[in-house]
């Protein structure tokens, strides 16, 4: 069924569970280091190992982080609250639990607004928790490592424990057809907030924010939600929209054939473009959640409270009203720039020291066309501001022009190195020296009399076609406005 | 069997615990058990009749709060200690039997 005969029998509602984990420099209840790509197993102790006898402390600098992300999303601060056990066997939690918080989170009832095309949107929060992260497992056997069908499992700790909030929205009614793309805006702003508050890498790729999508379908007319899926491992902002769009067109198809929605959980598979059944969703009381023995409650005081609320900084809104004086961006431009994920990039390649308008002329033209290509985020390219800066920089000493700066982009996405390095790697500087200049200019006209003789005439717009073929001849590495010069010089 | 209340745990129950908790109980031990944990539960519940409304539940039996440790690293274990206790070891990971289910 396509998206539009979806949309005209349905109103989609949706909700979204976002986790972050914290960049702290040690995981949430014990002393290890939170690096990523260490190698396996070397970043535990036996407190995250669950060993007997071992006794958690919670990280202060996560309940913090915490604090500031509750305030940032305008939630109210609990005076008081506890974690909980989630206890459940799985080998990616050593200790058959994780710690986490079940009904006292340290945040609740916020909001956060989205633009989506110059409309806000108001997303409630519903809670913002912490917890810790689990293991990683590597299935062996089976398909392509999934966890179906594998002969067994290989577990790496060095992420549990690791601080995680997770972020849980209320159900979001009333997007209509906009759904997937407000989703996906959501996920894109509060990944931006998260990075103002500098509390998070906020690395989609990495892992380092995750999403689940929870999605499900009304007739419209209905007063009550329909059923709804949680789709997980939705890991990148485009997968967000996908992911919604896919389980809005699988929905509606099986609804209009006459079944039901299970309530499950479903895998996104990225390849694919499709979402999978998974289990069912079990349930809470299965969880059998009680207080955690081992941790005493949190209080945060009210004036630590209003101590960090006094140091958030600027909210989002405001910062693009800013960023958009600033920089002389029309709403237009300026809704581009947010709408493609690009205003933080955009803001430090500014203050690396690049023209707004040139900083955002290389993130949303050739650096967003090849995101696009290869399906992926730019902030997932493997380009930084400070590359973009450092190419626009050359441009600007007229070391490279448009063409060559594009090849230098090719390199960075290649991960060749620096853009110095590239050009100097791939030869790809502009030739003003005029030797090598002369021989081309001279090798033109010989080619082009008729040409030639038309500039001696004085039509002087003709001498193009002969820069035309000195650039060809030079693989476009030639200084344009020196070429222009030589041939001018020699047929006048 | 003491009578039918909302303090009764029944057997069932008892089953589906031991199954989420991985305890294989026969059904000898069902039999046994069930009974058992409902004279436990109506003996809270009679403690729970004598705490009134302005008696919060208890969690913690010392009056603490907010005990938190500084973000600075600590030495933990090398691979080497973290892996000495398990059964079996590849590529430097905890090996374990095959999963069923799902990853939280």
């Amino acid at each position: 069924m396509s998206y539009d005969d979806a949309m005209a029998q349905f109103d989609p509602a949706f909700g979204l569970e976002v986790h972050v984990e914290l960049n702290t420099a040690t995981k949430m209840f014990c002393g290890c280091p939170t690096e990523f790509g260490a190698e396996p197993n070397t970043q535990t102790c036996p407190t995250c190992l669950g060993l007997p006898g071992s006794m958690p402390v919670v990280n202060a600098k996560a309940v913090e982080s915490a604090i500031r992300i509750g305030l940032a999303l305008n939630c109210e601060i609990a005076p008081w609250c506890r974690f909980a056990r989630k206890n459940y066997f799985y080998p990616d939690m050593p200790k058959n639990f994780q710690t986490s918080q079940y009904d006292e989170p340290i945040a609740f009832e916020g909001y956060m607004d989205v633009e989506v095309e110059g409309e806000t949107h108001r997303i409630g929060i519903e809670r913002a928790h912490m917890e810790e992260d689990t293991g990683k497992s590597l299935h062996v056997g089976g398909s392509a490592g999934r966890i179906h069908g594998a002969d067994y499992s290989l577990v790496d700790y060095n992420r549990a424990g690791i601080p995680l909030i997770e972020i849980v929205t209320k159900p979001v009614l009333g997007t209509g057809a906009r759904a997937p793309e407000v989703a996906r805006a959501y996920v894109g702003q509060l990944r931006d907030l998260l990075l103002g508050l500098g509390v998070s890498d906020v690395r989609m790729e990495q892992g380092s924010l995750r999403c689940d999508v929870n999605l499900s379908l009304t007739e419209q007319d209905s007063a009550s939600l329909g059923t709804r899926t949680e789709t997980k491992n939705v890991n990148s902002l485009r997968s967000v929209e996908r992911a919604a769009r896919y389980e809005v067109m699988r929905q509606a198809a099986v609804l209009v054939g006459g079944g039901s929605i299970r309530q499950e959980t479903r895998h996104w598979h990225e390849d694919t473009g499709v979402t999978t059944s998974g289990r069912e969703k079990s349930d809470a009381d299965d969880y059998r959640y009680f207080p955690e023995p081992d941790l005493v409650p949190m209080a945060p005081s009210r004036e630590w409270v209003e101590e960090l609320r006094s140091s958030l900084p600027e909210p989002p809104h405001e910062r693009r009203a800013r960023l958009q004086a600033e920089w002389g961006f029309s709403d237009l431009e300026m809704r581009d720039t947010v709408g493609a994920g690009a205003l933080g990039l955009v803001e430090e390649t500014v203050a690396a020291g690049t023209a707004p308008a040139a900083a955002r002329k290389w993130w949303l033209g050739e650096l967003a066309r090849r995101a696009n290509e290869s399906e992926t985020d730019l902030g997932s390219l493997g380009v930084t501001p400070a590359d973009v800066a450092r190419v626009q920089a050359l441009v600007d000493e007229g070391t490279l022009n448009d063409k060559l700066a594009r090849q230098v982009l090719d390199g960075l996405v290649a991960g060749e190195g620096s853009p110095d390095e590239i050009v100097g790697a791939r030869g790809l500087a502009i030739v003003s020296d005029d030797g090598a200049l002369g021989a081309a200019v001279d090798h033109a006209i010989a080619e082009n009399p008729e040409v030639a003789d038309k500039i001696r005439d004085g039509k002087v717009a003709a001498a193009g076609a002969l820069i035309g073929a000195v650039m060809k001849e030079m693989r476009g590495q030639a200084d344009a406005g020196r070429v222009r010069e030589l041939i001018l010089e020699r047929l006048r | 069997m003491p009578e039918s209340s909302e303090h009764t745990i029944t057997r069932e129950q008892v089953a589906h615990l031991a199954d989420l908790s991985r305890i294989d109980l026969s059904d000898a031990e069902l039999d046994d058990l069930a009974p058992q944990l409902s004279v436990i539960l109506e003996s809270i519940a009679s403690i729970q009749g004598v705490a009134g409304d302005d008696v919060p539940p208890t969690s913690h039996a010392m009056p603490l709060t907010n005990v938190y440790r500084d973000d600075v690293v600590r030495p933990g274990l090398t691979a080497e200690e973290a892996l000495s206790g398990a059964p079996e070891v590849e590529q430097q990971r905890f090996k374990v039997p095959r999963i069923l289910g799902d990853e939280q």
